[in-house]
């Protein structure tokens, strides 16, 4: 069947050596596929997806009304990482959260790095993720960043990069373990003979990082999930991981500061709080300290948490590392605070703050990716190569009147997988968001995470709010 | 449980047993009027005067006929009572505590979402009794699996409270129906029609067979007996009250017959009076009066319940 036609082309694919050529632990899948035929396969994937639907597997797109919600596209051909890989990615991503995490609590105490001028102050100073209500601040056990989502893809030679890491609220978790609940029941055999790795423990790990952080010698800490509310594009994940972990569920208006605790109200009166895992942004967490028009977080509880009377995942100010600029320099601080070389490396960046770098964008705007230092989800971004030359200019104008908040990295050539697409399958470019757990102890990372698909073809923008879809991430156990 | 749970759940309940409701009275009016001896008006005024929103249908559709007053009480989105804006709100509660319910429960509530959304809102007549047999069941559905699924916690026990007050409210609002039926024709009393009307009027409590067990002949004052009084059958205000009165002591743990709240105080006080009430009373009130005074203690206990449990500003 199709299978045997399929072509990489150029690209590195994730289960293809070469045209006809699966990779060794591909083999038995491509084998199944082709088994089962384009019409069954086609098939499987609508089962899937209204099972999906039916589950209420949705996010909310922010300009539509009430009650639409889309199902995150889901392609049932699944990306698979050989255990060897997946060791290396995984010693790379430990180093890279911990030398992350030495810098937020360097950065909002002693700024040590600023010191040794390994970061220029100014970058730190001009990051609009960095806060000063936070300064000064001991988070439990040092640690800032309790959960990452890291995006990596892989370039044309297979090499891997770090694209970004997001450590405010990184989501998409919940995808990722919805996929591989329906991956389970649409093709239950194939997990019996590939040995993949079980993913389903992931909330009993994020239950365990967010009890450690309650003040010790509480019996039987209170945890709840923050979420801004049903409306929030993020809301089933919020949800989801309440009811997996067992706990409430609740929103800025069940909360309130009385006594010096943050409470929650209850049919029986207010009850303490303890630990936070919390969905909202930091600019809506507390009026009184940030945004004062906000109705998302609670009056206080900055308050609260300065004094170690709640604690909060991640601590908010985490978002200074997020800043594409700050981004820049993170082999710098692994250098810098663990002494070691970086494992995995950051994609190529150009800094339009530095003269000669800027110099260097403006003329190759064509070549180049330019991102906006502080958004997120595909928004305010130019790939230069498929954009008008109007639009590369009006870029050039952003740039120069803001260049602090523009970052250019060169167009990678994303690896692709195979992937379902109206009845043929095809070669689509992903990238891979695994989830990293921080417990100051130890650090885990979650197998696998979730793979992004550009469903458009030759698209790199794999958001779903750009019209990305996603896959089961198989890690393998030998 | 945190109060915005306990009002969500509280009122998830209350939407679908009312969008239940409505699709029980629209239907047993289409049947009436198909019952009618010919020449005589059709009446859907009165299901309008019920919802007590006669004037927003003025101002919106003028005449009540058939198809006007169909789409109003079914499809029309910017009618808060409507069965499609129940649902709304109600997969909007169960959306907003999808942690709390069972996931059977939140599928349930979704699919009978999606069920009434596709309906088009100008279905052909011939297809409704169908549409709203959907509905009743799929509120029954709900209703079980709930029952099925769900641990019978404070959570429950806030929802079966807001299905059980809703209940008797409809209730009441049913047996009204009649009333505002034979308001233009106090000599159609006793006749054939009579009979039908009152019939009808049972089918659509779903109480036609279980009244003919237990009372045989088809008498206004002893179908108005069985649906205020009846101590056995779960859409008689008496039985829908006095359960919700058991729910709402598991909650507070406070043992029937004392009370540590308004909402205890004035559902046992309401329980008590219908304990004690014949129908010879009610009759003597005046059928009408008895159930608008009813409808405004169960608004009371409604108004209870929200101050004891879901006020947030209390502290």
């Amino acid at each position: 069947m199709q299978l045997d036609a399929y072509d990489p082309e150029e690209f590195y694919d994730e289960l293809f050596v070469a045209q006809g050529k699966p990779r060794s632990q591909a083999e038995s899948l491509i084998k199944l596929i082709q088994k089962l035929g384009i019409k069954q396969l086609e098939q499987h994937r609508q089962t899937a997806e209204i099972a999906l639907f039916k589950l209420g597997v949705t996010f909310n797109v922010y300009s539509d009304n009430q009650g639409v919600e889309r199902i995150f596209p889901f392609d049932i051909i699944p990306r698979i990482i050989s255990a060897q890989e997946w060791q290396w990615l995984e010693k790379g991503l430990k180093q890279r959260i911990k030398a992350l995490n030495l810098f937020l609590d360097d950065i909002y105490n002693e700024q040590l790095i600023l010191k040794d001028g390994k970061i220029p102050a100014e970058v730190i100073h001009t990051a609009t993720g960095f806060l000063k209500p936070c300064l000064g601040i001991k988070p439990p056990q040092g640690i800032w960043c309790h959960i990452t989502g890291t995006d990596l893809v892989r370039d044309r030679d297979g090499k891997w990069y770090v694209l970004e890491d997001n450590l405010r609220v990184p989501s998409g978790v919940s995808y990722v373990l919805e996929n591989r609940r329906v991956m389970k029941s649409t093709f239950p055999d194939i997990f019996h003979t590939m040995a993949v790795k079980a993913i389903d423990d992931y909330p009993s790990h994020l239950l365990e990082t967010l009890l450690n952080l309650a003040p010790p010698h509480l019996p039987e800490p209170t945890v709840v999930v923050l979420t801004p509310g049903i409306y929030n594009s993020a809301y089933y994940e919020h949800s989801f991981l309440a009811q997996q972990m067992g706990v409430e569920l609740v929103e800025g208006r069940d909360l309130a500061v009385v006594d010096g605790y943050l409470q929650m109200r209850t049919t029986k009166g207010l009850r303490r709080v303890d630990v936070v895992y919390r969905r909202v942004d930091d600019g809506f967490l507390d009026p009184k300290a940030f945004r004062p028009d906000s109705r998302l977080g609670v009056p206080g509880l900055m308050e609260v948490y300065q004094q170690g009377k709640v604690a909060l995942a991640n601590a908010p100010g985490t978002g200074v590392a997020d800043d594409k600029v700050v981004y820049a320099y993170v082999p710098e601080m692994i250098r810098y605070y663990l002494g070691e070389e970086p494992l995995l490396c950051n994609v190529p960046t150009y800094l339009c703050w530095q003269e000669q770098d800027r110099e260097y964008v403006l003329k190759n705007l064509d070549k180049l990716v330019v991102k906006a230092a502080n958004e997120a989800g595909g928004y305010g971004m130019l790939v230069g190569i498929k954009a008008t030359p109007a639009e590369r200019e009006e870029f050039a104008q952003k740039i120069l009147a803001q260049p602090r908040n523009y970052i250019a990295q060169p167009t990678l050539s994303l690896s692709r997988v195979p992937t379902l697409i109206d009845g043929e399958i095809e070669g689509r470019h992903v990238d891979l968001r695994p989830y990293i757990l921080h417990r100051g102890d130890e650090v885990y990372v979650h197998p696998g995470g979730l793979t992004r698909v550009a469903l458009k073809k030759g698209s790199l923008v794999v958001n779903s709010s750009q019209g990305g879809g996603s896959k089961d991430t198989w890690v393998l156990t030998e | 449980m945190l109060s915005r749970v306990a009002d969500s759940i509280y009122w998830l309940n209350r939407y679908i047993e009312r969008a239940e409701n409505v699709a029980r009275f629209v239907d047993v009016n289409l049947n009436l009027m198909l019952d009618l001896p010919p020449g005589m008006t059709q009446q859907w005024q009165p299901l309008v005067s019920i919802t007590g929103d006669v004037e927003l249908f003025k101002a919106r559709y003028g005449e009540a006929n058939a198809k006007n007053v169909i789409q109003f009480l079914t499809f029309e989105e910017d009618y808060h009572n409507s069965i499609i804006s129940c649902l709304q709100r109600a997969r909007e509660n169960a959306r907003s505590i999808r942690e709390i319910i069972s996931s059977e429960m939140w599928e349930e509530v979704n699919s009978f979402y999606l069920m009434v959304k596709e309906a088009s809102p100008g279905k052909p007549f011939d297809a409704l009794p169908y549409f709203f047999y959907q509905v009743k069941m799929a509120s029954h559905r709900f209703a079980g699996v709930m029952d099925a699924t769900m641990t019978h916690n404070e959570g429950w026990h806030f929802g079966q409270m807001g299905r059980l007050l809703e209940r008797a409210d409809k209730t009441t609002r049913i047996l009204d129906v009649k009333y505002f039926v034979l308001l233009p024709s106090a000599e159609w009393v006793g006749t054939p029609l009579d009979q039908i009307q009152w019939i009808s009027l049972l089918k659509s409590a779903s109480a036609y067979e279980m009244y003919r067990k237990c009372q045989h002949r088809i008498t206004p004052t002893c179908v108005a007996e069985f649906l205020i009084l009846n101590r056995q059958f779960p859409r008689s205000i008496h039985f829908c009250l006095w359960q919700a009165e058991q729910c709402l002591h598991e909650i507070t743990n406070t043992p029937t017959g004392t009370w540590c709240n308004g909402a205890e105080r004035s559902l046992g006080k309401l329980c008590s009076q219908l304990g004690y009430l014949t129908i010879e009373d009610v009759i003597q009130t005046g059928l009408h009066e008895f159930l608008d005074q009813m409808q405004s203690s169960i608004n009371q206990v409604g108004n209870e319940i929200y101050t004891t449990f879901f006020a947030v500003d209390n502290c």
